[in-house]
């Protein structure tokens, strides 16, 4: 992981704050006082998990739902299936505990208007089910949930409070 | 889909040459529907990962209208129009015969007056390759996005299954007195799709 641990320093000054971007088909791991961050969701979807307790938090930029359809994997943080379990492992290597964690779901969403039949393949819907799913197997509870509809989103996690942060075009923010 | 490597400059200037045949097509097309003189130009063609596509047009997070066609037949594919939210206002403008400037949010009828001139222009590209080459194309009907880059692109991208490949984009400029426009057009072949098209014009790529 890129993610650099950052504290306090001894005298007690709050360490900086860094927005760490995640980029689509990507997943990154961070402790408090970090943000992270990822652009755009649109049929994608971002899922959070946050540990309370170590305030140990990770991001992740899904695609695809099933792996299982594709012979060659690149990218396994491209899959719900793939990237959900690689992310609880990223955050246990952070020092984060697995019992603990909190997850929190957005995108999934239709952009397009007029769909030719080709492309009717909900995509946005099977990413959300899948993750749903991979999710429960693993027994992580998802607390919140900002998924479907028909618009973009950008997705914050603080990990100070575990607060999730969704921002759409011409919308006001809403935490979650 | 041909590696870029295999791709000589000309052919990018063929590509070049026939995107201005298509859209001249276009601009006549457009130029009747509005009644009004519209020019149009190709400065640029070039094959980019869509990786690179985000920062040229502004981020993940800027606001874009995206219209989309799949195409059938011998070179089976997909087209994207992409304009940025001030072009497209712009675009709104001078189709619906407004004073730049005038346009400041997309309605029903924008949006519709945008997906038009994406269907138009596609139609008389796909036209004009058919022309030419003898190759038997035809389009979708379209469809359309406004908002995030990030969201639109990905999301027609994964769905039509070409986010691995190089897309071919096509710079296109309109221009209507003193305004210019500039739009983002861009093909994206299936594997073979290009070869057929290259071979047809009697050039073909070495693969």
């Amino acid at each position: 992981m890129q993610s650099s641990q950052v504290r306090g320093d001894a005298v007690g000054r709050p360490a900086p704050v860094n927005e760490i971007q995640v980029g689509i088909a990507e997943l990154k791991v961070t402790g408090q006082p970090n943000r992270l961050i990822t652009l755009g969701l649109g049929s994608c979807v971002g899922v959070s998990l946050y540990d309370p307790a170590t305030k140990v938090g990770g991001l992740l930029h899904i695609m695809l739902p099933d792996s299982t359809q594709f012979n060659s994997i690149a990218k396994p943080a491209k899959f719900a299936d793939l990237g959900i379990p690689l992310l609880v492992q990223e955050i246990k290597k952070y020092g984060g505990r697995v019992n603990g964690l909190q997850a929190k779901l957005a995108g999934g969403a239709q952009m397009f208007t007029g769909l030719s039949d080709k492309l009717v393949l909900n995509i946005g819907e099977r990413n959300i089910n899948m993750a749903r799913q991979t999710l429960k197997k693993i027994g992580i509870k998802i607390v919140a949930e900002e998924v479907g509809g028909n618009k973009g989103r950008t997705m914050i996690l603080d990990t100070i409070s575990g607060l999730v942060t969704i921002r759409v075009v011409g919308s006001q923010l809403k935490v979650i | 889909m041909i590696e870029p490597a295999a791709i000589s400059e000309i052919h990018i200037d063929a590509l070049k040459e026939i995107s201005n045949i298509g859209l001249g097509n276009a601009a006549t097309a457009l130029a009747e529907l509005l009644n009004k003189k519209v020019d149009m130009a190709v400065p640029k063609a070039t094959f980019l990962e869509v990786e690179q596509i985000f920062p040229l047009l502004g981020g993940l997070e800027e606001v874009v209208a995206c219209v989309s066609l799949s195409v059938e037949g011998d070179v089976p594919g997909a087209v994207m129009f992409v304009f940025t939210e001030q072009s497209t206002y712009k675009l709104v403008d001078m189709l619906m015969g407004y004073k730049t400037g005038t346009t400041a949010e997309l309605d029903d009828m924008g949006e519709s007056a945008v997906m038009e001139i994406g269907n138009v222009l596609t139609g008389s590209f796909i036209n004009a390759i058919g022309g030419m080459t003898g190759l038997r194309m035809n389009t979708s009907v379209p469809m359309f996005a406004f908002d995030m880059l990030g969201a639109v692109l990905s999301s027609f991208l994964v769905a039509s299954g070409h986010w691995e490949d190089r897309l071919l984009l096509i710079e296109t400029l309109f221009f209507q007195e003193q305004d210019e426009i500039k739009g983002h057009f861009f093909l994206l072949p299936e594997t073979g799709g290009l070869e057929r098209l290259f071979e047809a014009l009697g050039m073909p790529a070495e693969c």
